[in-house]
Parts: C-alpha cells; structure tokens; sequence
C-alpha cells in the first residue's frame, strides 16, 4: 500500500498531463488546472520544507560542535533575524515595500553579499582557465582556440585587433560562428539525448518500472 | 672591434644558446608554478581600474541583439509584455542592464509591462530596474502610472508549472500583485487572460527556471513570442534555441551593451564593457603564456 498509492499517482497524474497535451478541452483542461494548482502549493510548503531542513542541519552542526559550527551560527542569526525584520517590523504584508527594514536589508546586505560571492567566479575562471587551458592533445587545443577566439570575439576590444580585416573574417564574426554553428551543433545533440532520455524515464516512472523515486531497492 | 666573428665562435654560440634557453626554461617553470594571487591581482587592476574612466567603446549589434530589440519595437502601443525575472542579485551585474534597458524601450514604446518572477528575487530585482527606468528622461516624459502602464505582480512557486498554468489563466497565477492588491483593482489587467493577451514575452535568466522552461512551455506549448536575456556563462546552451523558438537573444554583459545601443537608451553595460575588455584580455595573456611555458618544458616532463 505504501507504494501502491504513490504509484497509482504518479501514473494519474502523469498520464492526465500527457493526455491534456494532446486533447486541451474539457475534462482534461479542467484536470490539468487542478493538478498545476496542486503542483504550486506543493511547490510554496516545499520552500518552508527547505528552510526547516537547513535550520535543523545548522541547529545540529552548532549543537553538536561539529567542524564548521562558527558558519552554522550565522546562518543561524542571519535567518532569524531577517525572519522576525519581515515579520514584525515591516508593515505586515508589506514587509517588501520601499524604505521597510526588510527591505533595507535585501537592498544593503543581501543584494551586496549575493553580488560579492558571485564576482568572486571572475578570479576563479581565471585561475582556472591558466591552469586548464592547456594544448595537451589535438582535442585539448581546439577547445583552446575556441575558448580564445570567443574571449576576445565576445569583447569590443577582439573588434579592435582585428579592424584591419574585412567584415565576416573579425574576431567578433569568428566567435559568432562559433557560438551559432559548433556550439548550436553540439548544444542541439546533447539537448535531444537528454530529452530522449526524460521521456523513457517519465515513461518508466509512470508505468511503474522505475521506482527508485520510492526509497528502497526497486 | 669591427664585429668580426672569432674562428672558435661556433662553442661559445651554442654555449650561450644553451644558457638562453635554461634560463627561458627556468622562467617557464616558474611560470606554471605562479602564485595564483598574482594572476588575482592582474585580473582584480583590469576589472576595476578601468571603473574609474567613463571610456565608451564600439559595440557591434549582433543579429541576437537586434532580434529583441526588433521583436519590442514592432509592438504597438497598448500591447501588453511580460518580463519574467527569473535571476538573483548575484547575477544583476550581467542581467539588471538588460531588464532596465527593456523595461525603458517598452515604456518608451507605451507598451503595457506585467513583471514577474519564478525565482523570489526576480520581483525586487524588478522594482530596482523600474526605479532605475522611470528615471530615463524618455519614459519619464510619459509619465508611466503603475497599475496603468505596469504592473510587478511578484513571485510564484512553482517553476515551469507555473508557465503551464499562466497559459490557461494568467489571473488565477497571479490573484493578486506584489504588494497584495487584488489585479482586478488595476487596468492594466483588464482582458489579460493567457499568452494570447500577451504580445511578447521576455525572459532574463539566471539558470533554472528560466530560458529553457520559457521556449518549452510559454513558447512551444503556447505559441508566445519568447525573447531571452542570459548570462554568459548559460548562453552557448540558448543559441540552439535561436532564431526558432527565441526571437532574439541578449548573452551577458556585452549582449546588455549590444542591446542599449540597439535600442538608444545607453546604460551602464556600456560602460562596464571597457572593463570586461581588459579582464578578457588579461586572462588571455596568462593562457598564452601559460601554454608558452608549458611547451617549453615538456621535454623535462615524464612523457604518458
């Protein structure tokens, strides 16, 4: 039984998406309504899900002392702190208003934080990139020059160094043919294995064959 | 002393070719054995010295670029466009340029602009950009009303079941707006049912949900116009999906800079891309010279 229902409603709830791809008129349109409405509300308990679980995993982590418990601690304060500023000290609803403490705090702390630790990528692709980028082997230098030619093809400066030369033979033309004909090419390919792949996944997953989604041995 | 080689030159030529090159050899190792700081330091004076200089630099509109600005500017006034932000601060400084100079080309156009987001930051990243875009002496010149002329009905959970179900009712996603007013109270929702109220919509992604469930949901499903605005590290994956299925298609940084020339309305991509031009430049120069003296000393090295 306890695998019985969840599979009885994937297979439902499945096959009812399929068949209101096919026939969008009644009672199937009404069908999908419902499902995608469920899907929404499962989706907002699931945000405080995920809230919860990293609260209990930091609580833990603090509790028990373990290796990075200082981390623990802040994301700790920092969460309810913003919790109690949303909560209690904006104007209720409209804790997301203009000038509220909340939103002092997303504007001044959040956005500048969020903004630091993702400019933080630039030191490491290069790093990365002086290290990795290495002509190894024939495939290694291809992906070399490709990666070169689109760098500089993809700034003003590429258009610069390459002025002299007629319109379509520029670095910024190179790294466009590029992006829209090898890239596409591959992108495309890769794009259709995964597609094939999630429609004999969905299929096995609404048939019943593939039950690892369950917990346990299938 | 008249330059003239000596008999025994040939030793003494090849002595000192061999120095050169133990020294070259020598430099090329610690080359490869670099602190990385230093290459930290190199990147951190090309990003942020060239802030300090108001330089605008040629950007050459690609047919990407153009393909968005095209698809809004052939719109006639009234027509409703929804903007789907679907990123997170961290990714503004590449994504906020695209949705402020979209948001500035619409309200130019007198197009009637619905925000969303599937992402919860999407929403108040949205706020910024319309602060930033009414400011534009053009769209202040009009006087855009919010709820009249725009409209930021915030974020839904939901991912691309969200899409689906904006394709059968855009009201019963979206009941009420950002800040909790009932969108019946607003004309600007006056007739919005689904996609086919809408005339384009346009996307600025982050990763998911984003870009991808836009094409497959909103525009295949539902035959909408979708445009895209991505950052450059997602874009190679959306080109597969241009010029079919996406009418345009802004990649990073320089796709925001293609896009405000393309459009008039000059923003700060614009002028980061002098910056973005040195930083690339600057990591080129370590791979070639990374690559220099990595062959120069792979005969040291155990071959595989």
């Amino acid at each position: 039984m306890k695998r019985r229902v969840p599979l009885i409603l994937t297979a439902v709830v499945g096959i009812t998406f399929v068949v209101q791809f096919f026939i969008p008129h009644k009672p199937f349109s009404g069908l999908q309504n419902l499902l995608t409405d469920w899907v929404q509300i499962i989706f907002a308990f699931a945000i405080w899900l995920g809230a919860l679980n990293l609260m209990k995993l930091s609580g833990e982590s603090l509790y028990r002392r373990k290796k990075r418990w200082p981390y623990a601690t802040i994301t700790i304060a920092c969460f309810v702190a913003t919790a109690v500023v949303g909560l209690f000290f904006s104007g209720g609803s409209r804790f997301q208003d203009p000038g509220t403490p909340f939103d002092w705090i997303y504007q001044n702390m959040y956005n500048p934080l969020s903004a630091t630790m993702f400019a933080m990528l630039a030191f490491y692709v290069a790093s990365a990139s002086y290290r990795a980028f290495r002509a190894r082997n024939r495939e290694a230098t291809l992906l070399l020059a490709a990666g070169v030619l689109v760098m500089l093809g993809r700034v003003p400066i590429g258009d610069r160094l390459t002025g002299f030369l007629p319109e379509g033979y520029r670095l910024a033309d190179l790294a466009d043919w590029i992006m829209n004909v090898p890239n596409k090419a591959g992108q495309r390919a890769i794009m259709i294995g995964i597609a094939l792949g999630i429609v004999s996944t969905s299929l096995r997953l609404m048939l019943g064959i593939e039950r690892s989604h369950l917990g346990g041995r299938e | 002393m008249t330059g003239r080689a000596p008999k025994h030159g040939r030793p003494g030529a090849a002595a000192v070719g061999t120095t050169v090159a133990g020294a070259a050899v020598a430099v090329a190792e610690r080359m490869l054995r670099i602190d990385r700081r230093w290459l930290f330091a190199f990147v951190t004076v090309a990003v942020s010295l060239p802030l300090f200089f108001n330089l605008q630099q040629h950007v050459a509109v690609t047919p990407e670029a153009r393909g968005v600005r095209d698809a809004v500017a052939q719109l006639p006034p009234g027509a409703h466009v929804l903007l789907a932000c679907d990123y997170d601060p961290g990714s503004a400084a590449e994504l906020q340029p695209m949705t402020v100079t979209f948001l500035k080309q619409a309200l130019s156009q007198r197009l009637r602009v619905i925000v969303m987001g599937l992402w919860p930051q999407g929403p108040p990243q949205a706020d910024l950009a319309l602060e930033e875009a009414l400011r534009d002496p053009a769209v202040a010149a009009l006087a855009p009303r919010y709820g009249i002329d725009y409209i930021n009905l915030g974020f839904q959970s939901g991912n691309e079941v969200v899409i689906q179900r904006l394709g059968s009712s855009i009201p019963a996603v979206f009941p009420r707006d950002y800040r909790g007013t009932p969108i019946a109270q607003f004309p600007i929702m006056a007739g919005v049912r689904d996609f086919s109220s809408i005339a384009y919509v346009f996307n600025v992604s982050a990763g998911y949900p984003g870009t991808v469930e836009w094409v497959q949901f909103a525009g295949d499903r539902f035959h909408a116009h979708v445009g895209s605005g991505t950052t450059a590290v997602s874009a190679p994956l959306y080109y597969t999906y241009y010029p079919a299925q996406l009418t345009g298609l802004l990649g990073g940084m320089k796709g925001a800079a293609e896009y405000e020339v393309a459009a008039g309305f000059t923003g700060k991509a614009m002028t980061y891309m002098f910056s973005q031009s040195l930083s690339h430049i600057v990591v080129v120069i370590f791979i070639l010279l990374g690559n220099l003296a990595f062959l120069l000393t792979r005969s040291r090295r155990p071959q595989p």
